[in-house]
């Protein structure tokens, strides 16, 4: 097994490489360049003036010049700092993942501990009323815009009844706040947000949990609990539940990426400062450092999920072996 | 009878002293709340490109001039000012007394240092093209300071409302990478306190500032990226000062609600949109043509569909407050039948009976550009598009991302027509975006306009620093350009901020209502943020 981990490890690392070369020649070669700057143009900023800062950048170097500066950088685990603001790029993305990664890991938690009973409950009543009832009502979380649902809630719950804050992750007078009304601060204002994001998730889950909770309870295995006379709740939760979860395992450790991966639209609306729109704004502005460092970590993550992913399903599933 | 006179007197005289007492002592205390969708890149004003570092520096620092209410230039940082004889140097004398915001005093050889700061080759500002015509500056000592020019330069006074940035900070800091980007020390109204980065900025009232303490204790700046939210945000109370769309001044703030708890302000933004001829195309080499689609194109009819009403017709190049704006240059009537015969004339007849005019075999179609993310510019184009093809002219939309389309299209010269618009400095000097020499790659001269009355009066009007006679410089420019129609004007949209209704002391002047901020103040009994 950690012979299996180690070899797995070792072969990750071409592979990080490869994904390097390929996304710092795609993002240099799309059309645009950092000095650019603004969506108007100012007449007191020369071209001489933009040329010496594309200069000062080292952005008139050769393409592969600049890709070996920043491997070199990169093997000192420095991704350099950014074009717009000049901080470290590390910085950048270090205050803006705890945001994305809780936010994401709420909505993660509520999706489990809402769609996994959804789903085990339809299949237990397949083709039920209540199981056609659940699948509309999944569908409808999947197919409602999230924008959408945002701005309807936000007037509702922030404006017309004013419950709940509209947007930020803060209250402007956070730093007065003792200690638990910080807490209950932050979790005032992701309601909203989480809630929506886990409405647009339940359809996944809870409909892979019904399929194959579907195909579990045909087994034979099933039918023998039910002959010996199990409580349907034992045959159910103990037997059943156990055989339907693997492959839930699987998914969880591919969506490990997606923890740190925020969605633009859904951040803008809210004004959440997280991945999203840093990502987005970097892009926009061609703010190569950064969309290079957030693009080989998430590649990074990607890679670490999928092993994970192999991993745990050896660990939850003894039929499996992981050979090469 | 007298009696009644008396009391009336008694009661007018009550009334007086009170509104002396109100006028006059506005209360301390409060927070403004802004809400923007952009975030400021760096507080390092000489770095700042954006309008949101601009918003924020402008509040930190000071230059030594700046342009009152009714946009004249007037003393900032710098007393007064003399311009020698030649025009070759201006000496600046500044202010006493003035303190940078860790109280240390602000004297000549901070500007000095900005100055050196904005020529230094290793230094990433933008602005560096003004100042490459100075050729010397001399502290003369720290309240007087001498600045020479290599040839008389006018636009140079108004670039010294550039911020001054302190010496005792800087010096022999790395300005691309310093920490005072974020953690910026100025001479201004307010000091900054904090930046918490996609969310919010705070600043505080500077109680030592030279002019007087604003009356409002702390400014915030939140980022909400998102327009619809930032509205939602404003109608909840959340922030309190915004800047509406066309949309939201004209049929969203119109209720009872809003009416009762906010002011709304309308005046002409500093900018406006043209659309751009590419030249060097022979079909647009004729004036004729020109001609006939300023004929064609009903600006009154964009402003009522694009702006809701909200903007003017623009003639001209300038801000049609300012004296360089020629009024007497009036926009030409929407007449499509005065195109068609001009267009006639240019040799465009429709032959083949398709409803498109041809000329020596070749369909007059072309493509006008524009920027992704700008729904005002689209939909100007599809109406440009309708009113063009009446007369014949089959017109194709091309949207691009802006950075791709800078580079790409615009830098390169790759074009037919292009709507964009121009925000406008102050000062008028238009030499980048006009003068023949101007077409290089990268320039601002890029439809490729060459005329070489308007070269002269250009560099005449930045030899003068006359105000009467570059008047009648720029007036002649405007009335050339709109003669010539290199670009086909169309537009300058309104600025339209709200404010809620708890601040005071508003005052709107040409230069819109931000001038006076210190000013605005908040009577005690409605204050919202006390602490």
């Amino acid at each position: 097994m950690v012979r299996y981990i180690f070899r797995r490890l070792i072969g990750l690392i071409p592979l990080l490489f490869g994904i390097t070369i390929v996304t710092f020649m795609v993002i240099h070669l799309a059309p645009g360049r950092p000095t650019d700057l603004e969506s108007q143009f100012n007449p007191k900023v020369s071209m001489e003036a933009r040329e010496r800062i594309a200069h000062l950048y080292g952005l008139d170097k050769p393409l592969h010049i600049q890709y070996i500066d920043w491997l070199k950088r990169f093997l000192r685990l420095d991704f350099g700092t950014s074009f717009v603001d000049s901080r470290p790029v590390l910085k950048k993305i270090g205050e803006r993942i705890p945001i994305t990664l809780g936010i994401n890991l709420a909505s993660i938690i509520l999706i489990l501990l809402i769609g996994i009973p959804i789903g085990v409950s339809s299949a237990v009543k397949e083709k039920g009323f209540y199981d056609r009832s659940m699948t509309l009502f999944v569908f409808i979380g999947f197919a409602i815009p999230g924008f959408w649902l945002s701005l309807i809630l936000m007037d509702l719950v922030g404006v017309r009844w004013g419950i709940l804050p509209i947007s930020g992750i803060k209250s402007l007078e956070f730093d007065k706040f003792g200690f638990f009304e910080k807490i209950i601060d932050i979790i005032r204002h992701l309601a909203l947000p989480v809630f929506v994001s886990a409405f647009g998730g339940l359809a996944g889950i809870s409909r892979y949990m019904r399929s194959n909770m579907v195909h579990v309870l045909r087994q034979d295995y099933i039918r023998t609990a039910r002959a010996k006379g199990l409580r349907e709740k034992d045959v159910i939760y103990k037997h059943a539940l156990k055989n339907a979860l693997l492959p839930v395992v699987t998914i969880m450790g591919l969506s490990i990426p997606g923890l740190i991966g925020g969605s633009v639209i859904f951040e803008s609306i809210f004004s959440i400062p997280g991945m999203g729109r840093l990502f987005y704004g970097s892009v926009m502005a061609r703010d190569y450092p950064v969309i290079m460092g957030v693009l080989v970590i998430g590649a990074t993550l990607t890679l670490l999920g999928n092993l994970l992913a192999d991993i745990s399903y050896r660990l939850v599933d003894p039929r499996i072996k992981l050979e090469d | 009878m007298i009696r009644t006179i008396k009391a009336v007197f008694r009661k007018a005289v009550f009334l007086f002293t009170l509104l002396i007492l109100l006028g006059f002592r506005p209360g301390y205390g409060d927070a403004i709340v802004t809400g923007s969708i952009g975030e400021p890149r760096t507080l390092v004003p000489i770095l700042a490109s954006d309008s949101a570092s601009g918003a924020i520096c402008g509040l930190i620092f000071n230059g030594l001039v700046k342009y009152d209410k009714d946009l004249r230039l007037v003393g900032d940082l710098a007393r007064s000012w003399e311009v020698s004889e030649d025009g070759l140097e201006i000496t600046f004398y500044l202010r006493d007394g003035v303190r940078w915001h860790d109280g240390t005093p602000f004297t000549a050889r901070d500007v000095e240092f900005t100055y050196k700061s904005l020529i230094d080759p290793d230094v990433r500002t933008p602005y560096s093209g003004d100042f490459k015509m100075v050729k010397a500056l001399e502290v003369i000592d720290e309240r007087t300071l001498r600045v020479l020019y290599r040839e008389v330069f006018s636009p140079g006074l108004s670039s010294w409302g550039m911020n001054i940035m302190p010496r005792h900070l800087l010096e022999g800091e790395d300005l691309n990478n310093t920490g005072f980007g974020r953690d910026p020390v100025g001479t201004g109204p307010y000091r900054f306190k904090s930046w918490k980065t996609g969310e919010k900025i705070e600043l505080i009232s500077n109680h030592d500032y030279f002019e007087h303490r604003p009356y409002i204790d702390r400014y915030i700046y939140r980022i909400i990226p998102d327009q619809a939210t930032l509205f939602l945000e404003l109608r909840s109370g959340g922030v309190d000062y915004v800047s509406l769309t066309p949309l939201q001044f004209d049929r969203q703030t119109e209720s009872r609600f809003f009416k009762e708890n906010f002011q709304k302000f309308k005046f002409p933004s500093f900018g406006y949109t043209y659309m751009g001829y590419n030249l060097k195309d022979p079909r647009f080499q004729d004036l004729k043509v020109r001609k006939a689609i300023n004929y064609a194109v009903n600006k009154q009819e964009i402003i009522r569909g694009v702006l809701l009403g909200l903007g003017s017709v623009a003639t001209g190049l300038f801000l049609p407050e300012s004296w360089a704006y020629n009024k007497a240059v009036a926009s030409v009537e929407y007449d499509p039948e005065r195109a068609r015969i001009l267009l006639e004339e240019a040799g465009w007849l429709d032959r083949d009976g398709d409803g498109i005019l041809e000329k020596d075999g070749m369909k007059f179609s072309f493509t006008i550009i524009t920027n992704q993310g700008n729904e005002q510019r689209r939909m100007t184009l599809e109406i440009i598009q309708r009113r063009l093809k009446e007369v014949g002219i089959e017109v194709r939309i091309k949207i691009i991302e802006w950075s791709a389309f800078v580079s790409e299209f615009i830098d390169k010269r790759r074009f037919d027509a292009v709507l964009l618009g121009w925000s406008l400095s102050l000062d008028p000097d238009m030499y980048d975006i006009w003068h023949s020499s101007k077409t290089k790659e990268g320039e601002f001269n890029f439809v490729g306009y060459s005329n070489h009355e308007i070269d002269r009066l250009l560099i005449e009007g930045r030899r003068s620093f006359d105000q009467k006679e570059r008047m009648s410089i720029y007036h002649r420019i405007h009335e050339i350009l709109y003669e010539e129609q290199p670009y086909l004007f169309l537009y300058v949209p309104d600025s339209l901020p709200i404010l809620n209704a708890r601040f005071k002391g508003i005052e709107v002047g040409a230069a819109g209502i931000g001038h006076n901020f210190i000013e605005w103040h908040v009577p005690e009994t409605e204050q919202k943020y006390t602490r």
